[in-house]
């Protein structure tokens, strides 16, 4: 393969990235991207729990992922945390680094990998529709587009968020004297939700579960707008009928919910599209939406980056190099370890 | 279409009859004729058309979807209506949305074939949860946990408007209701009904409670037996039969039998039965009947229907209901007398001067395959609903089993952080076997014990459901056990209710699969 955006093409890009059991890992470099044991230099696409983990010896990844990945582990966070703004490049043996950003979460971004004469974007995980918690999706022309899958089957074409809030804040004034409690990532979701209600003129306080208090905390240290939020877990019984209370998944249907009166029992992910899945988890007021890319995205990014390759990884890679092929694009699948299916 | 679609959708998801039943009131209250009216007979299921087959809608999404993509995104959905309407590649204005009335309409004209056509052009104009309420639509089963009475209480509630009330004119009105809707809302008069085979709402027994029977009269009241099939009523006027469950649907389709031999200008309280050679079959040879919409030549004669008659509400267009039971019971037996018909006689009567002579009849119905003994009161009217004081049933003691807790599953809506649904087992040689579920008989204090000793003993988990250690015996209550082929035991209770926990016994004196059988009937 050559290469054609940067002069001039020599060596086949899977010389020098390569998928192991630890994860992507770029020879020259000497580092690996999203390693899912610590590893001596680690480049973090964003700070999801399957993505970065804690005990690498050094850390690259942009600030608002390394501060998230110091609210989460603390001085596990690594040994040493090195800070790359986006557009910002840095040179690690022959290799140029650059992170862009991706649209996933506060601070996610993709890796753009430039060496002798090849370039490689590593997505992480991304999406391309509108957020107004983190800046959105860059384009990177590239010679290998390794890209998530997490949505990777035609199934999953995620609705407008527009639509999914009107549902809830429906929900909300239809069953006045119960409370709706929305199960959401700590990550991402809590406060993308957060700043949607916002903007749809939602503007009562929103009790928050206690594992997404720090979280909230750090995108409004980065000048992300939640609005009024109240602790969910000091709440009296009676005021949190009417409300509106956010939770992590584990937590909407189990031991926590039942201080809650009466619950509308919500969740927001883009597996809620399928039916059965939602029923099983006992959701009343399935939510569609994802921080992830759904199928459109995923086939229309591969089609617009126009790689000579393309990497699939973490999701549901075998639909996803079908529709390669249908399109005439080269695809293949990584199955790298670490990444769980479910995540979000 | 598409808030008929939001309205499937909601429903489906929305555990409680509560909920339901805003959810639909709200429906009713923003949707215009006629577009309400047909949605109200979809979810009564009183809409005919010929259905689309799976086979069709499959041909038509591998005509626009690529086969392998398509496999691997039904492997992963489960269901085709689900798959198709995900999957469906979307053309953005491609046509206008339909309204739920022009797609009922254009199917009451279409053919199997024509329909499969229309559909297309549907499919596209729709978004994934319109495509899939409409796929649900032509395939003729919405299964969204909505029974026709409860679309009915919702009318009813709306227009604070006795349920008895809908349920009496219901078989008189056609979709898409108008006149209906007009008399709940205040804008028109009650629809007239006259000469119609319409359905007579039920009068229902309480049951009798240990005690109750010391505060009777036993010269008052008359006693039957209470037959173990399904309560019907068969209506019979201006040359025009049906056969109504209790609960007012329509099931004179899958009983021709019963059916052909009504006649003259009645309406009657019967219970539905299978009788061979005179003699009453158990209610799982009812089943079998229950189960076809429309029977087969074989199903007829394997199965023959019977009904045993009750009571005589209507002769040659009299309202007989607000007569005393004597006085109906007279003339059934005189309608009866007069002209025997095929297929039907009069339950008998049970003569008794104390108490203590029924209590020792209910004690041996067991043994004659009956389900217990009906008290009524003979000076009483025959009001719809659940009146208290006028008629009892009084049904035989329970079956009791010692099974095993297997697996639990968490339960819907108040109860969705509970583990609250019991698999119980028997043992075979030395492992268990399932043979039941149960959702009911606890306390909400018996309850948080049983989620905490799940939690504790879990040794799997799958999704919403934990298995458990062997190690708790449930008590189990039931009316009767039958053969079943599908279940892994051979053997489906029914009415099975957790009747004790039995804390104290250890499982391996539980009862077996074998101790089961022996009370088939």
């Amino acid at each position: 393969m050559r290469g054609r955006y940067i002069l001039p093409a020599m060596p086949l890009a899977a010389t020098w990235l390569k998928p192991t059991s630890k994860g992507l890992y770029c020879e020259p470099g000497d580092f690996y991207i999203d390693p899912a044991w610590p590893a001596p230099r680690a480049v973090i696409t964003h700070g999801h729990g399957d993505h970065a983990r804690a005990n690498n010896k050094h850390v690259l990844g942009t600030p608002e992922t390394l501060a998230i990945m110091q609210d989460r582990f603390g001085d596990a966070a690594g040994g040493s945390l090195q800070a790359l703004t986006y557009g910002e490049a840095v040179e690690l043996g022959g290799v140029r680094v650059r992170l862009v950003p991706a649209g996933h979460v506060l601070g996610s971004a993709q890796v753009v990998l430039e060496h002798q004469g090849t370039r490689i974007v590593v997505s992480g995980d991304y999406k391309r529709r509108p957020d107004p918690t983190c800046p959105p999706f860059e384009p990177q022309p590239c010679d290998v587009f390794v890209t998530e899958a997490t949505f990777g089957l035609p199934v999953f074409r995620h609705p407008p968020d527009a639509q999914e809030i009107g549902r809830l804040l429906h929900s909300l004034r239809l069953f006045p004297e119960r409370c709706h409690v929305v199960g959401v990532y700590a990550l991402g979701k809590c406060q993308r939700l957060l700043a949607l209600l916002r903007r749809a003129g939602y503007a009562e306080p929103v009790f928050i579960h206690g594992a997404l208090q720090s979280m909230c905390a750090v995108y409004e240290r980065f000048g992300v707008a939640l609005g009024p939020l109240l602790p969910a877990s000091g709440a009296l019984r009676g005021d949190l009928a009417g409300r509106l209370v956010l939770a992590p998944p584990s937590a909407i249907s189990d031991l926590w919910s039942r201080r809650l009166p009466d619950p509308v029992i919500a969740m927001a992910s883009g597996w809620m599209r399928v039916k059965q899945r939602a029923k099983q988890r006992g959701v009343e007021l399935p939510l569609v939406s994802s921080d992830h890319a759904d199928w459109d995205e995923l086939t229309g990014t591969m089609a617009e980056l126009g790689a000579d390759e393309i990497w699939v990884t973490h999701g549901a890679e075998e639909a996803l190099i079908r529709e390669a092929s249908l399109k005439g694009l080269k695809a293949r699948g990584l199955s790298l370890a670490g990444f769980e299916d479910e995540a979000e | 279409m598409n808030g008929f679609a939001a309205l499937l959708d909601a429903l489906l998801f929305t555990p409680a009859r509560l909920g339901k039943l805003r959810l639909m009131s709200e429906y009713f209250a923003a949707t215009p004729d006629p577009e309400r009216g047909w949605a109200l007979a979809a979810l009564t299921g009183e809409l005919a058309f010929a259905e689309v087959k799976p086979a069709q809608i499959r041909d038509l999404v591998l005509s626009r979807v690529d086969a392998e993509l398509f496999g691997w995104s039904y492997d992963f959905v489960g269901d085709l209506a689900e798959t198709v309407s995900l999957i469906w590649p979307a053309r953005p204005g491609a046509n206008q949305v339909p309204a739920l009335s022009e797609i009922i309409a254009e199917l009451a004209a279409a053919t199997r074939a024509s329909a499969a056509a229309r559909l297309e052009r549907w499919l596209d104009a729709l978004d994934p949860t319109g495509r899939w309420a409409l796929l649900k639509l032509v395939t003729g089963g919405l299964r969204v946990g909505v029974s026709a009475r409860l679309a009915k209480t919702a009318l009813a509630e709306r227009a604070q408007m006795p349920l008895d009330e809908i349920e009496a004119l219901w078989h008189g009105l056609a979709p898409p209701y108008a006149e209906l809707f007009a008399w709940l809302e205040g804008r028109g008069p009650r629809p007239e009904i006259a000469g119609k085979p319409t359905f007579h709402p039920l009068m229902l027994a309480q049951a009798l409670e240990e005690g109750d029977l010391d505060a009777l009269n036993a010269a008052a009241y008359r006693a039957e037996w209470k037959w173990d099939g399904i309560r019907v009523q068969l209506v019979a006027r201006g040359g025009e039969m049906r056969l109504y469950s209790r609960s007012g649907d329509d099931i004179s389709a899958a009983f021709p039998d019963i059916l052909a031999a009504m006649a003259g200008e009645v309406v009657l309280d019967g219970e539905l039965l299978v009788l061979r050679d005179g003699e009453v079959m158990s209610f799982n040879d009812l089943q079998q009947r229950l189960n076809r919409k429309i029977p087969s030549a074989k199903m007829l004669q394997d199965y023959p229907a019977w009904v045993r008659l009750y009571d005589l509400l209507e002769e040659e267009g009299a309202d007989l209901r607000p007569l005393p039971f004597d006085e109906r019971r007279r003339r059934l037996e005189r309608w009866y007398a007069a002209a025997p018909r095929r297929r039907m006689d009069v339950s008998p009567l049970i003569r008794f001067a104390h108490w203590d002579e029924l209590r020792a009849l209910r004690d041996g119905a067991r043994a004659r395959g009956i389900e217990g003994l009906m008290l009524k009161r003979g000076d009483a009217p025959y009001l719809p609903g659940r009146p208290k004081g006028p008629w009892f049933k009084w049904k035989r003691g329970a079956l009791t089993v010692d099974t095993v807790l297997m697996y639990a599953q968490r339960g819907h809506g108040k109860r969705s952080s509970f583990y609250s649904d019991y698999t119980f087992g028997a043992w075979r040689g030395g492992a268990l076997v399932p043979v039941g579920k149960a959702y009911s008989g606890f306390t909400d204090a018996e309850l948080k014990r049983l989620d905490r000793w799940v939690r504790d003993n879990t040794v799997e988990r799958y999704g919403p459901v934990r298995e458990v250690a062997p190690g708790l015996v449930l008590e189990i209550a039931f009316d009767s056990v039958h053969r079943s082929t599908r279940h892994k035991s051979g053997l489906a209770m029914r009415f099975p209710r957790v009747h004790r926990i039995r804390w104290d016994k250890p499982a391996a004196e539980a009862d077996t699969v074998e101790a089961l059988e022996r009370l088939v009937t």
